[in-house]
């Protein structure tokens, strides 16, 4: 068996984990990475808005600064996040940006003179200064009191991700792809590295490392209708989660989008309800404004997801062979419309669905869209439970997005944390040396070993593991997806504890030969559905509305009993996850104030609780001059 | 009522003893709306879990499901089945080493495509944090990423009628990468030094012109346009040699 050995191992390659790498290798450690798939292909490429940072170049981010980000991301997060953390994430941003520059990415730059923009449909004049020409640009993004959204025209994404592996190649990190890990190398204190499966052959290696790094991005793919790639299936979580030393921050903390296409749930933007378009039944009849009278098609995300939710359970959904969905209609804007300033919707729709959008519907459905919650680790990224192995990216809850993230938030994390935590491995590095324990490596190899043994001859059990994953998946999307409630959450977890009895009997139905994906998909099946568990019973237990979260039967945010985040362990042996719970932030900037969007009432933290903790900080004074 | 698809695959698994390349026939029922990442994700999972390929984002932005569809290489994501004849044939990419049935070594080849070609911006300015960052005409930025739009699915190579007759052949691909450095201002190397990367018959000069690589590109990239423009800047980069010399 191959034994590889590397200071640092990051599992995933996508832009966190390329990140973290170039921060020890620019450093003098030798830094390896495991990906999937070819490292451009991770989902990073994938997103298209951009970054956020408080650069202020533009004319429409004029007096922006770190602390109004600050703001906008502890807003944003209902404040369920970790305000220091935002903090050092605010602060850091623009300095990332800009060296993402200097690395090759082709930021769009500020262009001096009037140009035009629409907002809600109106037109508005702009000038760009003279004497910011050339200087990083930035877009308007949701959310944000500032333009503050850096971009490269529709593929910001894929421009960082190309620049980032150049980088690596040029720093001569090892970049091994179709690998994958399939389980940690620890003995219950320190991490060793992992166990891994080669996707080209089938064969085991060994990878050791003084620290390893989790990068493995979301886990939406245990949604049944997500937005994500098909490698964002919990891969790294379950690694970290089955240790059973390492908790899942706020589980129950999940993103969704109302206008993911059917069947393949890639996402059409806001922008076709933006500029007018509207949202249709089975019976072709307009419904949202008899939910929301006022702001109909307008109204938030979540807002607009539970209610396509419920009125599809109330059976106004269109029956397909794909499940049911609604439509979206935008029709009436018109070809010129269309053509112009939805021309990523007409793409969308002529590509992947054949459907011609000035005439014709567009199948949608609310769809699961990004995870905040993640591998807890502490603001440096160390992960919480084992010695030597830390998480940055969408696969942490470093925290920085509580309870609901912010568009262009998340890439901006990806960076931002990378390069942060990426400092704080090469100083764990730093004159640490470590012992690597024969016996545990041995012992999990060996466990690996059967393990594939036992599923290939199906010792457990014959069960499909297609079958299977499936009804995990629609056990989500009935019990806990935007809408929530204690029975639907009951009848949920109870689905689940089935499931989870029926991950541990599948075998597979082909041989596992070389690079078999039923095998790669039976081995990942019950940490899925531990993670599944994890969704459900935190969501259970937590009687608010937070966020994302939302209690039909709770809707109020409960600061005065839940300003606190989940930590769900999964001890060996256990058939239900350990919940605990850790104040949300040790200090307040900005103690807890109005929701952010949506509205609804508020439950106060208790005053002496919230003064003893809140800090001085710029950004008082800031609400003061307002 | 929808049709009744007949699929046609290549399919060989060389980590499995005895096995020898054919095609596999599989029948599946269309439903509306159905792409190939639809349809083989069924297969996968309804009729044959063997069945090994490559999808990631399944949204045209990744470049892992290229395939070659009825002949031709495109993306399996963004191939409606209804665009297709009731028989469709899927093979995997040429030129790229088999791993299994429909999925290819692409990460491979163009991992060694970034070494051969320096994919990286050669400057010797270091990074300040605490300095402005360095201007560029926002022209110059579109045009860096119009070049960088290139999602390395590996179509322009399978398509390549000199990548096919010579292994060592960079490819649409390698040449439109340092097409991007070239009009990046950050990246300081000369016409010489790129010369000494393309200029040989493995590189700018071993085109044939046959334009397939352009009319494969799922992203539309100008691939000839690129080649003609560094043929041109290596030939008079060539004859500036010639004259120096003398």
């Amino acid at each position: 068996m191959q034994t590889y050995y590397s200071d640092l191992l990051v599992i995933g390659a996508g832009l966190a984990g390329e990140r973290v790498a170039c921060e020890a290798a620019q450093n003098g450690f030798k830094a390896s990475c495991l990906s999937i798939v070819p490292a451009r292909r991770s989902h990073s490429s994938a997103a298209q808005g951009g970054m956020q940072a408080a650069l202020g170049n533009c004319a429409k981010g004029e007096g922006d600064c770190t602390d109004v980000h600050f703001i906008d991301t502890v807003k944003g997060s209902d404040w369920g996040c970790d305000q220091e953390v935002a903090r050092l994430f605010a602060d850091t941003a623009p300095i990332e940006m800009r060296r993402l520059a200097h690395w090759g990415v082709p930021w769009n730059r500020v262009v001096p003179g009037k140009s035009f923009f629409f907002k809600g449909g109106e037109k508005f004049e702009k000038y760009e200064k003279e004497e910011n020409e050339g200087l990083i640009t930035a877009r308007s993004f949701g959310g944000t009191a500032k333009w503050r959204t850096c971009y490269t025209s529709d593929g910001t994404g894929h421009a960082v991700m190309c620049t980032m592996d150049n980088r690596c190649a040029e720093l001569g990190i090892d970049v091994f792809d179709k690998k994958e890990a399939i389980s940690l190398i620890h003995d219950g204190e320190t991490c060793m590295g992992a166990v891994v499966r080669c996707l080209r052959t089938g064969e085991l290696e060994v990878h050791l490392a003084k620290a390893t790094a989790i990068c493995t991005g979301g886990f939406g793919r245990i949604y049944k209708a997500t937005t994500n790639a098909v490698i964002c299936d919990g891969g790294g979580h379950i690694l970290a989660h089955e240790t059973g030393v390492v908790p899942i921050g706020n589980p129950e903390s999940i993103q969704f989008h109302p206008t993911g296409i059917v069947p393949t749930d890639i996402l059409v933007t806001e922008g076709c309800r933006g500029d007018g378009g509207t949202l249709l039944d089975v019976n072709e009849e307009r419904f949202m404004h008899i939910y929301e009278p006022e702001k109909a098609e307008l109204a938030s995300r979540d807002v607009v997801s539970r209610r396509m939710t419920e009125h599809m359970r109330a059976g106004k959904g269109v029956k397909s062979a794909y499940g049911e969905h609604l439509w979206l209609d935008i029709r009436h804007l018109g070809d010129k419309h269309i053509s112009t300033k939805l021309r990523e919707v007409d793409e969308i729709c002529h590509h992947f669905l054949g459907v011609n959008p000035r005439t014709e519907l567009i199948p949608v459905r609310p769809t699961q869209h990004y995870t905040m919650a993640g591998i807890r680790t502490n603001k440096d990224g160390a992960v919480y439970g084992l010695k030597g192995l830390y998480s940055a990216g969408e696969a942490a809850c470093w925290d920085m997005h509580g309870f609901n993230r912010l568009g262009g938030n998340s890439l901006a994390e990806t960076v931002v944390a990378g390069g942060i935590i990426g400092a704080k491995i090469v100083e764990f590095l730093k004159g640490y040396e470590t012992k690597f324990d024969t016996k545990a490596i041995n012992l999990e190899i060996k466990r690996q070993k059967e393990r594939i043994h036992d599923i290939t001859h199906g010792r457990n059990g014959k069960l499909n593991v297609y079958e299977v994953r499936n009804e995990m998946q629609e056990a989500l999307m009935k019990g806990c997806f935007v809408f929530r409630n204690k029975e639907g959450l009951e009848e949920c977890v109870s689905t689940l504890q089935g499931t989870m009895e029926k991950a541990r009997q599948v075998g597979l139905v082909s041989d596992g030969a070389g690079p078999n994906h039923e095998l790669a998909a039976a081995m990942k099946l019950e940490g899925q559905v531990r993670l599944a568990i994890c969704i459900a019973q935190a969501a259970l237990m937590r009687t608010e509305s937070r966020g994302s979260h939302n209690r039909e039967d709770y809707p109020e945010r409960n600061d005065a009993k839940w300003l606190n985040r989940t930590l769900a362990y999964w001890r060996e042996g256990a058939d239900m996850p350990e919940l605990q719970y850790e104040d949300t932030t040790p200090l307040f900037e900005l103690p807890p104030g109005d929701r952010g969007y949506g509205g609804g009432s508020i439950i106060p933290a208790d005053e002496k609780y919230v003064k003893e903790r809140t800090v001085k900080s710029p950004v008082t004074e800031i609400g003061k001059k307002k | 009522m929808g049709r009744q698809l007949k699929f046609e695959i290549f399919r060989y698994n060389p980590e499995r003893e005895g096995d020898v390349p054919h095609m596999q026939e599989f029948t599946l029922d269309e439903t509306p709306n159905m792409t190939l990442f639809i349809a083989l994700n069924r297969l996968r999972e309804e009729q044959d879990p063997s069945l090994i390929f490559d999808f990631c984002c399944r949204a045209g932005i990744c470049g892992a499901c290229a395939m070659v569809i009825n002949g031709r290489p495109g993306l399996a994501c963004q191939t409606k089945t209804k665009d297709q004849p009731t028989r469709i044939t899927l093979h995997p990419l040429p030129v790229f080493k088999l791993v299994g049935d429909l999925s290819v070594d692409t990460g491979v080849w163009f991992r060694e495509m970034y070494a051969k070609t320096e994919s990286w911006v050669h400057t010797t300015k270091t990074f300040d944090p605490t300095k402005e960052e360095e201007r560029m005409d926002n022209s110059v930025a579109e045009q860096i990423y119009e070049l960088e739009r290139c999602i390395e699915c590996g179509c322009c190579v399978a398509a390549c009628g000199t990548a096919r007759l010579r292994d060592d052949f960079m490819g649409a691909a390698a040449l439109n990468r340092i097409a991007r450095f070239v009009v990046d201002p950050r990246d300081q190397r000369t016409d010489e030094q790129y010369f000494e990367i393309i200029g040989t018959d493995n590189g700018i000069f071993g085109c044939m012109g046959l334009l397939a690589c352009e009319d494969v590109c799922p992203k539309g990239l100008p691939l000839q346009n690129q080649l003609g423009f560094l043929r041109r800047k290596m030939g008079i980069t060539a004859m500036k040699h010639i004259f120096r010399k003398k």
